[in-house]
């Protein structure tokens, strides 16, 4: 049977995720369909059908898809639902969102947020804020699962070229309506994509001194992200939030930057490349995880570290 | 209205917990146990609205084991009214659990369901939704703001990109973020209060769901531990090793 990828995106390009999830479910057969629903999402459909090992996109397009709300975006999956042996999505905001509602509407269980796919039915996601890894076996019918994108890469952009069906059915919730975004403006890359990161705990005191942390990324290209601390304190918005129950990121570098290394951090930014921790505390549990650590007060160490890049 | 929340028994958020040696499952003896962060968010919420008149009664639903008992009870003193204990020895998968909660919602008829977002040892992040899909009704999850206003409610999420606000027609789901909030603390006469108020027992099987699952844990094993690298004297030394030797500059 085929495998349906639920494609993520913002009507005008696909997320990243959406390639890393694409690898995911590769590993799980071969007949690959990919569903763009958006509103005004013709350029998503078209990007979609030229990622490689896509054997199909089915597009739907309409107002009631614009913001992907769960209640409509649901209904929708679950009317081609029956005709997949496997449902996969990023484990997004999106993703968390809609997929739990197309597993009980088709009446199986769900596997979340897995990090490797070991046969058709058999995957491995962390428990526990990442403390314990769980190896999971899928006996449903139809394996309704979301992907955890950094532990993927990413598949390639080109060389497919998928015919594009074009689905009808509207299904649109009288019961939830979208009301208004605010939405980070941002010139630097993703947090959940980028290759830098440089993270701002509740060290950094208060959201001015973030422009120390923002020269420096100028200087790395780097994305920047804080811990929960920095978040709760009104420093910078949620959408910055590194850890269990925030954004995984996995750089090639992540520099912690006054935090402490609680394990709901830890189990956002753990399987970085290479971590880096500048700290005061040189007990503080994050020294426990870096490559590099620095005992230092960061206010001195933050202005030489951009002055020596 | 009534407002009914969910609420789960978890191993305490500060516990590190540790992989049984022959690896079928996580080592839960001897482990404090606590009420799920993100449910006590969620019970804190049902009682704010209840002070504020929204609401005249909060109903709390926990499901598991006889020992889930004192999660109610901590909901109880935080200020909820009464419970419901589905007693079950095995923890039921997310399924199950938004099987159970569907039944108990068409018994009580709530008109807002709060649960937390995730439960800090499965880290699923299903029920709310599943539960929303099964009861029909409109769900706003990963909740930072709750504002109620007649038959509707409209509730502001955090999501990947930012904030985003939707309204929904009442009953409705809300699942709750950590922004949501600030518990508070019981007190020692709330605590005491809550042993008097009345908590239902029942069992899966009075409510007709099976609590059998397609997913079973094959097994579960310790991450790969990241070993301390070194410390470094200054930044100059910093930025050489992060050139030469990691090279991811
Ligand atoms: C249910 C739940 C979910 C959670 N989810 C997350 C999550 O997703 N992400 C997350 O990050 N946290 C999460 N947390 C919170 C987590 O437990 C910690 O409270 C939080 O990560 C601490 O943030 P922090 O390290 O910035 O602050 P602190 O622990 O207060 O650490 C601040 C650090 O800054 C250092 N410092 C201070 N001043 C300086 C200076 N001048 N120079 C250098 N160093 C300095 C201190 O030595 C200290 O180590 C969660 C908690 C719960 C209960």
């Amino acid at each position: 049977m085929s495998i349906l990828v639920v494609a993520e995106h913002d009507n005008k390009a696909l997320n990243p995720a959406t390639l890393k999830t694409l690898t995911a479910a590769q590993a799980m057969g071969d007949d690959i369909h990919v569903l763009v629903a958006g509103e005004g999402s013709a350029d998503v459909a078209a990007e979609a059908a030229k990622v490689a090992g896509v054997a199909k996109v089915l597009h739907a397009d309409n107002a009631a898809y614009g913001h992907q709300l769960a209640e409509n975006l649901s209904a929708l999956v679950v009317s081609i639902g029956k005709n997949y042996s496997h449902i996969v999505a990023p484990a997004t905001t999106t993703g968390k969102n809609f997929m739990p509602r197309v597993a009980v509407l088709l009446d199986v269980a769900q596997v979340s947020d897995i990090i490797a796919v070991e046969s058709a039915d058999t995957f491995r996601r962390p428990i526990y804020a990442g403390n314990a890894i769980a190896t999971v076996q899928c006996a449903e019918d139809i394996k309704v699962i979301t992907v955890r994108a950094t532990a993927f890469d990413a598949a390639s952009a080109e060389g497919g070229s998928a015919e594009i069906e074009t689905l009808d059915d509207v299904f649109a919730s009288d019961k939830a309506s979208f009301v208004g975004e605010q939405v980070a403006a941002s010139e630097r890359p993703d947090l959940s994509a980028a290759s830098v990161v440089i993270s701002g705990g509740r060290g950094m005191q208060n959201g001015e001194n973030f422009v120390l942390l923002e020269k420096v990324a100028d200087k790395l290209g780097a994305a920047i992200g804080a811990s929960r601390a920095a978040v709760d304190a009104g420093f910078v918005p949620n959408d910055m939030q590194v850890g269990q129950t925030g954004k995984i990121v996995a750089p090639d570098l992540y520099i912690a930057v006054g935090i402490s290394g609680a394990i709901q951090h830890l189990a956002g930014m753990k399987d970085s490349k290479i971590i880096v921790a500048i700290n005061k505390d040189e007990e503080a549990p994050i020294f426990q995880v870096a490559d590099y650590g620095l005992v230092a007060d960061l206010f001195d160490a933050l202005p030489e570290l951009e002055s020596a890049l | 209205m009534k407002i009914l929340v969910a609420v789960k028994r978890v191993i305490d958020y500060n516990v590190k917990v540790r992989v049984k040696a022959d690896q079928s499952d996580v080592d839960l003896n001897n482990v404090k146990m606590a009420l799920n962060p993100f449910c006590e968010i969620a019970v804190e919420e049902a009682v704010r609205l209840k002070e504020k008149g929204v609401a005249e009664e909060v109903v709390v639903v926990s499901i598991g084991p006889k020992a889930c008992q004192e999660q109610i009870r901590t909901a109880l003193a935080l200020g909820a009214d009464r419970g419901i204990h589905v007693e079950s020895e095995k923890m039921p998968d997310s399924l199950a659990v938004a099987k159970i909660l569907n039944k108990i919602v068409s018994e009580e008829a709530p008109q807002l369901v709060i649960l937390g977002k995730q439960s800090i040892d499965s880290d699923n992040n299903q029920t709310g939704q599943m539960l929303a899909a099964l009861a029909d009704m409109p769900q706003g999850t990963f909740a930072s703001e709750v504002v109620v206003d007649g038959d509707k409610v409209q509730v502001t999420r955090e999501v990947d990109g930012g904030l985003q606000t939707v309204e929904l027609t009442l009953p409705a789901i809300v699942t709750t973020d950590l922004r949501l909030n600030e518990p508070r603390y019981a007190s020692l006469p709330n605590i005491m209060k809550a042993k008097r108020k009345p908590l239902d027992v029942k069992t899966p099987e009075d409510l007709g769901v099976s609590l059998d699952s397609k997913i079973s844990v094959l097994k579960v094993e310790a991450p790969a531990e990241r070993s301390a690298g070194v410390k470094v004297a200054d930044i100059a030394e910093l930025v050489e090793k992060l050139k030469n030797e990691a090279k991811v500059l």
